[in-house]
């Protein structure tokens, strides 16, 4: 089955069309990447999956089920998780904490966390699924840091690891290597390598180096369209592709 | 007549409404420049009305009157924005609620020790005291006065702010202050212009609001309570909603004032009608206003549509 | 079982404060017996009463990040749970509170539902206008003083023991205080508190992690309205009296004073702040007294530049400015 199918979704903004009837697959185990110029609608896509932007159009399916006309927080609980192009952390919190605010909505979790009385770090099962995630993106150490006081790599790494404490059954990174330095860039596609195949993933990103090394497919997405899709040997060697990236260069 | 009372009952409504637009103005191109929620308007208007007041005492001509209260509000404003409020514009709301309460505090009581406790009389210009025949029922020409002021400051903004150029910056500033702020141009001259305009405007607001309600230290916060309702129904940041909305709510709550008792009286007994009316009609309008932002939580004519939510 | 959700660090300045003014608080009457000074009994006993109402309104204001201007509608709500039904003969503490703490229940979940569809200043100001609705509300209860107020002809009574004696009422409010500090405590740092603290720190991250936070806000605002009431009952009883004034817009934006003096985010600031505020009420006209005696009773002026400093200066609070830790 695959993780997630999208059947021609549009978003308009005004008269503009951000996507125009895009639709594409992320088969279980693959990590499918979307390219495409400034302005293309990437961002708009990511949030029409996630929901955070109601679409016009079409349909989302999660693991065969249509949640199209689910919520955020729904989707997010069927195991839909994504990160943010920038950063979305909880700044005052610990690394710790913000991973074991991920890990208490876990996908298949209990649905809510109305308990009151034990402390949230009494809860050893949650803290040890907290701590994995932790030490996954090479951030024990961090434990107990707080975010504000964290570098922008390290920052970038604890959005992977909140996505990953969900539990996901399906990632959406948005540009995770938006901002990074040479060093943490490597770290980061090394960690996005080591995931590869454990999770089904939706991979937006500019650093087309990065895209050309982790993809299994590629989609390119130019003016809310999906111009073409395919293996990253076929995509560097469409004319087409390489036609709406004149300019920009191609690897 | 019963048509003729409605009909002077709705000219007190938008007489109202003109002046909840000139304080509603200010505050709301504050709030969508400067993200800023100024808790202190009130005391602009309040301030205004007293300068007005000790003009109009001391030289007799009303039209001073109106210049001290405009020119002093204004300066009173320049100088908050100057040496007290800078600081805040890049603080959360709730600091701004907090710092902007304690100046509430701080003006009530500083009016008091210059003015005394009690009300300040200020009389109708002379020239305006009469009463006027509008359809066969007469109307205090001074109220009328007020009714065509406010739409002629109105006209004005319109025009400054879509005809010329600080217009043009004032429109762009509200709607995504960031890019004003990219384009180079100085923004903190914008806020310090907005900012005395709109105390500018609420001195007005204050001096022509003088004459028909008691001058007192504490008359802003009522008013200012109403304009907030003002400005959230019209959208924060949208001068065109908060000139409707105050037409609005002026009318409305004036209405609702003088007939919810009579028509609480033909739906409830007289006791539970005489009890339950009054209170229903100061309720009115903040009952709209929830029902308005249950509905549209972005007001009725938002400044700018998000994309996101 | 655990009696206090987290462990203790003894040595540290914040609990070394909290353990201080509790236990000043808990012999304040001791010592004002002591010095036939019964007038500070119920000068601190006010103290309490509006630190509780704090505590309820931190829950959402420090904890949820929600800043509501209206929270004194519930504190009315509560005075007037006691004052009508006393006026009826009704002095019963249990029904009084019973009235109070479920009327308040409903009217916080409709106002907080619609209220909680805004955010930012728009929630700030729907806030406001609920507690306006109450405040005209009361003033038109002409069978119930209206505009003036109505006096509470007895104290109430809890079966065995009833509230008449200041020093009882004392201790009933002190209680109160404690009990609310330790709910707060464990809720903040419970599965519940870490999902509300989130949607204040990241509330776009909370939903996406998949919590849907206006449940939780709601849950919130809901117990921290019912916090507020049980202040209003208290209240009621200090003054024997209720009034609209309890419910003035001024009153909510005194409780958030109180939240932000003390320190946002912490369990035991409202406290702290409450005894500031009103010490400085308090102190402010004879003070002013010594110095001008003219102006004495324009103290407020002075109290307004402190909140206006206050709000610019103080970031974390007077007990938040406190290390939490030992060095």
């Amino acid at each position: 089955m695959s993780a997630l199918v999208t059947k021609s979704l549009v978003k308009r903004f005004g008269g503009v069309l951000a996507t125009d009837h895009v639709s594409l697959t992320v088969e279980a185990h693959e990590l499918h990447a979307v390219i495409g110029p400034n302005g293309a609608g990437k961002s708009t896509l990511i949030g029409q999956l996630a929901g955070e932007i109601v679409s016009d159009e079409g349909s989302v399916h999660l693991l065969g089920q249509d949640v199209t006309r689910l919520n955020t927080h729904q989707r997010a609980r069927l195991g839909l998780a994504r990160t943010y192009q920038i950063t979305q952390l909880a700044k005052e919190f610990s690394a710790l904490d913000n991973v074991l605010l991920a890990v208490n909505a876990r996908a298949g979790h209990k649905a809510h966390n109305f308990q009151f009385w034990h402390n949230a770090h009494d809860d050893q099962d949650a803290m040890q699924r907290a701590d994995a995630a932790l030490a996954t993106v090479g951030l024990t150490s961090m434990r107990n840091t707080l975010v504000a006081t964290m570098a922008h790599g390290e920052q970038r790494q604890l959005e992977i690891a909140m996505a990953l404490a969900t539990e996901p059954r399906l990632l959406l990174l948005d540009e995770p290597l938006a901002g990074m330095s040479q060093g943490e860039s490597a770290a980061m596609i090394a960690l996005l390598k080591s995931l590869k195949g454990r999770y089904p993933m939706l991979l937006v990103e500019h650093d087309m180096e990065a895209v050309f090394a982790l993809a299994d497919r590629v989609s390119v997405l130019v003016y809310g369209r999906i111009i073409a899709t395919g293996t990253p040997d076929n995509i560097r060697s469409n004319r087409e592709v390489r036609a709406a990236y004149l300019g920009e260069e191609m690897p | 007549m019963t048509t003729q009372l409605a009909l002077s009952q709705l000219l007190n409504g938008l007489q109202l409404g003109v002046l909840l637009f000139l304080l509603a103005a200010g505050l709301t191109l504050v709030f969508g420049i400067m993200s800023f929620v100024n808790l202190a308007h009130g005391s602009l208007y309040m301030l205004g009305a007293y300068f007005g007041a000790a003009a109009f005492t001391h030289t007799e001509s009303f039209l001073l009157a109106l210049v001290a209260a405009v020119v002093g509000a204004g300066i009173v404003g320049l100088l908050l924005d100057r040496f007290a409020l800078t600081t805040l514009y890049q603080r959360d709301h709730l600091d701004q609620v907090l710092a902007t309460f304690g100046l509430i505090l701080f003006f009530n009581e500083l009016i008091r020790i210059i003015w005394g406790p009690s009300s300040v009389f200020m009389q109708v210009p002379q020239a305006l005291s009469s009463t006027v025949d509008i359809f066969g029922f007469t109307y205090p020409s001074y109220r009328l006065a007020i009714i065509g002021a406010g739409i002629a400051v109105a006209l004005g903004l319109y025009l400054l702010i879509q005809k010329t150029r600080v217009g043009m910056l004032i429109r762009a500033g509200a709607t995504n202050a960031n890019m004003v702020a990219a384009l180079g141009i100085n923004i903190k001259w914008l806020n310090t212009l907005v900012f005395a305009l709109g105390a500018a405007l609420a001195g007005l607001a204050g001096v022509m609001a003088g004459p028909i309600v008691s001058v007192q230290p504490g008359m802003g916060e009522p008013v200012l309570i109403l304009t907030l309702v003002v400005i959230i129904i019209g959208g924060l940041g949208s001068i065109r909603g908060a000139f409707l909305a105050a037409l609005i709510v002026g009318v409305v709550d004036t209405l609702g004032r003088a007939f919810m008792p009579t028509l609480m009286r033909t739906l409830f007994e007289r006791s539970t009608a005489d009890a339950a009316g009054p209170a229903l009609a100061s309720m009115l309008i903040y009952l709209f206003m929830a029902v308005v932002l249950a509905v549209k939580p972005q007001g009725l004519f938002p400044a700018s549509t998000s994309v996101t939510r | 079982m655990k009696f206090f959700p987290q462990p203790i660090v003894w040595s540290s300045p914040r609990t070394v404060t909290a353990i201080v003014v509790l236990a000043l608080l808990a012999m304040l009457p001791i010592i004002a017996a002591a010095f036939d000074a019964s007038y500070y009994v119920s000068l601190t006993t006010r103290i309490l009463i509006y630190a509780l109402a704090a505590i309820g309104l931190n829950l959402i204001l420090g904890f949820g990040g929600m800043v509501s201007l209206g929270h004194a509608m519930y504190v009315l709500l509560g005075a007037y749970a006691v004052a009508i039904p006393a006026s009826h003969g009704v002095t019963s503490g249990f029904t009084q509170l019973a009235i109070a703490i479920s009327s308040t229940a409903l009217l916080a979940a409709g106002v907080g539902a619609v209220s909680l569809r805004t955010t930012g200043i728009a929630f700030i100001m729907i806030t406001l206008a609920f507690a306006q609705m109450l405040f005209f509300g009361a003033v038109s209860l002409k069978d119930y003083g209206g505009d003036d107020g109505l006096t509470v002809a007895a104290r109430s009574s809890f079966g065995a023991f009833d509230l008449s004696n200041n020093v009882t009422l004392y201790y009933a409010a002190f209680i109160a205080v404690l009990v609310a500090l330790y709910l707060s405590w464990r809720a903040v740092l419970s599965p519940f508190g870490l999902v509300l603290r989130g949607s204040k720190a990241n509330a776009r991250r909370a939903i996406a992690l998949g919590h849907p936070i206006f449940q939780y806000q709601l849950v919130a605002y809901i117990a921290s309205a019912v916090v507020c009431a049980v202040a209003g009952v208290l209240l009621a009883n200090l003054t024997l009296f209720a009034s609209p004034s309890y419910g003035a817009w001024t009153v909510s934006g005194e409780l958030i004073v109180i939240v932000i003096l003390g320190g946002l985010g912490t369990v035991f600031g409202p406290v702290v702040g409450a005894i500031i505020l009103l010490a400085l009420e308090e102190a402010l006209p004879t003070l002013i007294e010594h110095v001008l005696p003219d102006y004495k009773s324009n103290w407020m002026l002075l109290l307004g530049l402190f909140i206006f400093v206050v709000a610019l200066v103080l970031k974390h609070g007077v007990f938040g400015s406190l290390k939490s830790r030992s060095p």
